[in-house]
């Protein structure tokens, strides 16, 4: 890797498409197989993201996912977005993992991969929506972490990336590597292209790798060594809806909302 | 916790509830309010203490104030480096004192730092986290049952963590209700000191800024809040939506497709991935009613919706609702509101609501 | 990082696949690309495939192409009012040898043809569009899309009837009404057994149905039914320029024919499965100017290689076999490393040896010749009235056929009009 080619690694995971998500009644989980799936929207933005700065100076990036063999779906699409290589963490020992388990898990396959400069999650995934993951990396690595960015600006070897807090805009600055976590819809990931889909085509650019491949310990993973568990899961008990639709024309159905809000005491005059 | 050798370490050796304070600006965040009431509560079942942790530089006066919502006992951490958040120092010393003292429940507020922090500490801890819980119990083993919204928001889940301590739980903010504040309350404050060095500085704020209040109710002051969705079509017709908020006295907030499309900054977005409101009204006008949006409301006490099209799935939700243009709906509702306040003799003023 | 290909075939329909298919055997190095997320899915038919071509260009194609059923019958069916008069045609060397024909669902015959061409060797990419040629100087060396560009010895354009980039290229003209179509089909639901009771059918045999008259509301145009497994391919081809000046409403249109009891027959019950519309080119050869330039070919539908002779529409056949012509021009055009028009010249011989051209050309004046309201308003109506008279058997005393015929045309269609309608049929058709 010739210096001053920035590496950057983006861990990204394969979700079940937004509207889609459907629940497995025997199981009590989401329903993987035969759903559409997409490249969780975070990591996507976070992909978007480290293509810019590729767009802007030399850089390689590797893309790198836990998960069945089912995710080459997404790696392909990330490489056919502009990544350089992907890296799947494949095993069946890794089933039922909890975050614990994935943050070490993925950590160990980045230090596997190694010599990388800035690492790019998504914020949460769609499905858990926890955002331990990518911290949780930054802590096995003990790396600076930056969460909740939506920009980045590599100025002078140094990372600075804007952070969005409750109360306002934050700019933080640090040096490599460091880890940022990026907000959902910051960017608009851009569409595969032709000659990416030809590199994915051509083969190569996807690698599996096990646990023994990584030398991550199996008494560290999988549904046994995770510390939290679904012990059940709950239908949602909502409040009855009265479904009242008001008829006819504006003046007269605002009228009737009105009236029926007064009523309830919701609006006071 | 796992010892060198990677074995779990016993969990009669953990006791106590402990709540991570997070202080901005000189003040606690009302999310940690909050969560000593909550954790109040859990510690009492328990039979334990409740502990409030607080890493800072010059807090002791917040730990004060702290104690009256109901803690036994604050530990502060007192740094410089600790200033402001940074999540290597943080993590470090949260890390150090649960390694110390072995509290068996760690209760954080599920804001940005929040779950940065509750993020990295998980890993580095390897013990449980469950995120954004909605309510606490304990199961018949004496666990923390960490109930939490699943898929969407259409189903609850019930995590455990039953043999990693400490368990630690995130919950947002106007999840819990804060309790009362008593200022005669005292309790024990410990200082701790934790070793922390220019390592721990690995990150440098370059500059803050604060967002722009552009007057209104922010929506957790509000007991009414007027939400546009995609149907809106463009920023300035939110115009339109803050003109009704302000006769309602209402605050104003935005789906996501409205956020996306920049009609509105982010932090006004409700759903699953931005806030969760339960007010006495949520008026959803120009919104779909997809799942993730509807996580973020569906527990407000009234919901009225207003949409083009009737089978949109925001109706099977509604207690009100009316199928229109929301460009004629709307100003005819504004036109009303106006009319009827006029006629009536005397607009009494309503007592604003105590922000918790 | 740049990509250069021998040829770039643009569209993974029939034509497209069928060349890449047979330029990847001859060791062409080829880039498919296709715009839909998969071959077919943007790809609408009547539902019937002549199969002559598939016997050169894949031996022992029947092995595995998803074949729904061959069609061992065929029918042509005037329609007027609620009745109809129906001729039928059995055979059994319909279905045999290189006669065969069959119905299919496109997206998983497209899909098959398109991993055969993958299989011999081309790179076939989907969900990519083309947008532009890239030009020289009246050479075409390549493609653009998105961001990307791709050289290229030769492009082969198999882009549908629209053609947007032959269009680019000056190789079309633009498609006015008179020389389009409108094709509307439904698939609809039939379970297989259902169907082959109601037909009289086996379980791989299919029927064919034509449907000519009351069928397209007034506007010129056929219907057609083909049997698949377990469904039925439903529709209508009427010329766009007739839906216009006339003010109809094609779905009403599509509604009115099926509802006619003699199509209810066969689809009751049935549940539509799927609504799809699709522009046919009409005009044949005169639409066409040139499907040959610098570094272009253009084969299937985007050179108009379409047959509605009345009685049969041809397409995916004459695609494919425009795509085997199109290879044999470019393995030609290599061993001379001429790409230009005139290396490619050949092209058009090729397409008379596999009887694309000579075929279009027989046909030629069959587009004008349907361009003859009588045929689609008059002439069913005349037959079935005749036909009613003929069958009505209730005892006020019957003439002969002679005189049925003379009674009902007398007034309505000129003998000499008549006789002149029906030879140039036969010179046309």
């Amino acid at each position: 890797m010739p210096s001053g080619t920035l590496r950057i690694i983006v861990c990204i995971k394969q979700v079940p498409k937004a509207q889609e998500l459907q629940v497995d009644p025997k199981t009590q989980t989401l329903k993987r197989v035969g759903v559409p799936s997409e490249i969780n929207p975070p990591d996507a933005n976070a992909l978007e993201l480290a293509l810019q700065i590729k767009d802007r100076q030399p850089a390689e990036i590797v893309v790198v996912s836990m998960g069945p063999t089912s995710f080459d779906e997404s790696l392909e699409r990330a490489v056919a977005m502009g990544a350089d290589r992907a890296f799947l963490l494949t095993d069946r020992i890794l089933g039922g993992s909890d975050t614990v388990p994935t943050a070490y898990a993925l950590s160990e396959t980045i230090r596997k991969i190694g010599g990388y400069d800035l690492i790019l999650c998504g914020e949460e995934t769609t499905d858990a929506s926890t955002g331990h993951v990518g911290p949780g990396i930054a802590g096995h690595l003990d790396f600076p972490q930056i969460t909740y960015i939506s920009e980045i600006k590599i100025v002078d070897g140094k990372v600075r990336a804007r952070r969005t807090a409750e109360d306002g805009t934050e700019w933080w600055e640090t040096a490599m590597p460091c880890l940022l976590t990026v907000n959902f819809g910051c960017t608009k990931p851009r569409d595969p292209t032709l000659l990416g889909k030809i590199r994915v085509k051509r083969g190569g650019v996807i690698v599996h790798w096990s646990c023994a491949d990584v030398g991550i310990d199996p008494n560290k993973v999988g549904l046994k060594n995770s510390p939290t568990i679904v012990a059940k899961v709950d239908t949602v008990h909502l409040p009855a809806r009265a479904r009242k639709v008001f008829q006819g024309e504006p003046r007269e159905a605002v009228a009737q909302l009105l009236d029926a809000l007064i009523e309830d005491g919701v609006v006071a005059l | 916790m796992t010892d060198a050798a990677h074995v779990v370490e016993d969990k009669s050796h953990f006791q106590g509830v402990w709540v991570f304070l997070e202080q901005r600006k000189g003040s606690l965040r009302d999310v940690s309010v909050q969560l000593i009431g909550e954790g109040r509560r859990i510690a009492d079942k328990r039979r334990t203490t409740l502990t409030g942790v607080l890493q800072g530089h010059h807090v002791e006066a917040i730990a004060r104030g702290a104690m009256g919502y109901g803690l036994d006992r604050v530990i502060i951490v007192d740094n410089p480096v600790l200033e402001i958040y940074r999540s290597r120092p943080y993590t470090n010393v949260m890390a150090h004192l649960i390694r110390k003292h072995k509290p068996e429940i760690v209760l954080f507020g599920a804001s940005k730092n929040g779950r940065d922090l509750g993020g990295r500490l998980h890993a580095v801890l390897e013990t449980g986290l469950a995120a954004d819980c909605v309510k606490f119990d304990l199961d018949n083993e004496a666990n923390l049952d960490m109930i939490r919204p699943s898929f969407g928001g259409k189903s609850l889940a019930h995590i455990l963590c039953k043999r990693h301590r400490p368990q630690m739980a995130s919950a947002r903010r106007n999840v819990f209700l804060p309790p009362p504040h008593d200022a005669t309350r005292t309790g024990e404050i410990v200082h701790e000191t934790v070793e922390l060095s220019a390592k721990d500085v690995d990150v440098e704020l370059l500059e803050f800024t604060e967002f722009v209040r552009e007057g209104g109710l922010r929506p957790e002051e509000a007991e009414i809040v007027v939400s546009g969705g995609y149907g809106l079509a463009d920023a300035k017709n939110f115009v339109m939506l803050q003109e009704l908020a302000d006769l309602l006295r209402a605050a104003v907030t935005a789906s996501r497709k409205a956020v996306d499309s920049g009609w509105m900054p982010k932090e006004f977005q409700v759903g699953q991935t931005g806030m969760t409101v339960r007010p006495k009204a949520y008026f959803a006008i120009g919104i779909s009613g997809a799942v993730q949006h509807l996580a973020g409301m569906q527990e407000s006490e009234k919901i009225i919706a207003i949409n083009m099209d009737p089978k949109a799935a925001i109706f099977e939700i509604a207690d009100y609702g009316i199928v229109g243009d929301l460009f004629k709906v709307v100003p005819e509702l504004i036109r009303q509101l106006r009319e009827r306040k006029e006629m009536k003799p005397q607009a009494a003023a309503v007592p604003a609501v105590a922000p918790s | 990082m740049a990509e250069r290909f021998d040829a770039i075939v643009v569209g993974a329909g029939p034509a497209g696949s069928a060349a890449a298919l047979a330029l990847a055997r001859e060791k062409v190095s080829t880039l498919l690309v296709e715009r839909g997320r998969a071959a077919g899915v943007k790809n609408m038919f009547g539902g019937r495939i002549y199969a002559w071509p598939l016997f050169d260009l894949i031996p022992g194609w029947e092995k595995d192409c998803p074949v729904e059923r061959f069609v061992t019958r065929e029918h042509m069916v005037f329609l007027s009012g609620e009745a109809s008069l129906a001729l039928e045609f059995e055979s059994p060397h319909l279905a045999s040898g290189k006669a065969a024909s069959f119905t299919a669902l496109r997206p998983k015959f497209d899909e098959w043809l398109a991993k055969k061409a993958e299989a011999a060797g081309a790179t076939l990419i989907t969900g990519i569009r083309v947008d532009e040629l890239l030009r020289d100087g009246g050479r075409v060396h390549g493609i653009v899309a998105g961001p990307d560009r791709v050289e290229a010895d030769l492009v082969i354009l198999a882009e549908g009837a629209m053609a947007p980039l032959a269009q680019q290229a000056g190789l079309a003209p633009d498609l006015t009404p008179a020389a389009v179509s409108v094709g509307v089909k439904e698939t609809i639901e039939v379970p297989a057994p259902v169907l082959q009771e109601r037909l009289g059918l086996g379980d791989r045999d299919g029927a064919a149905f034509v449907y000519a008259g009351d069928v397209s509301g007034g506007a010129r145009g056929g219907g057609f039914l083909y049997t698949n497994k377990a469904s039925v391919s439903l529709g209508l081809v009427v010329s766009s320029e007739d839906v216009s000046r006339k003010k109809l409403a094609v779905p009403e249109i599509m509604e009115r024919f099926r509802m006619h009891p003699s199509v209810q027959r066969l689809i009751k019950g049935g549940k539509v499965l799927e609504y799809s519309a699709h522009l046919v080119p009409e005009l044949g050869l005169g639409m066409r100017a040139r499907y040959v330039a610098n570094g272009v070919l253009v084969v299937g539908d985007a050179a108009g290689f379409l047959i509605n002779n009345g009685y049969t529409f041809r397409g995916v056949d004459l695609a494919i076999a425009s795509g085997m012509a199109a290879a044999r021009a470019a393995v030609g055009a290599r061993t001379h490393g001429d790409y230009s028009a005139r290396g490619l010249s050949l092209y058009e011989r090729h397409l008379r040896e596999l009887n694309v051209l000579t075929d279009m050309e027989t046909f030629r004046a069959a587009p004008g010749y349907l361009k003859n309201e009588r045929l689609f308003t008059l002439y069913p109506r005349l037959l079935l009235e005749i036909a009613e008279k003929v069958y009505t058997v209730d005892g006020s005393g019957k003439p002969k056929l002679s005189e049925i015929v003379f009674e009902e045309a007398k007034g309505k269609a000129p003998l000499l009009k008549l006789l002149r309608d029906v030879i140039d049929g036969a010179r046309s058709m």
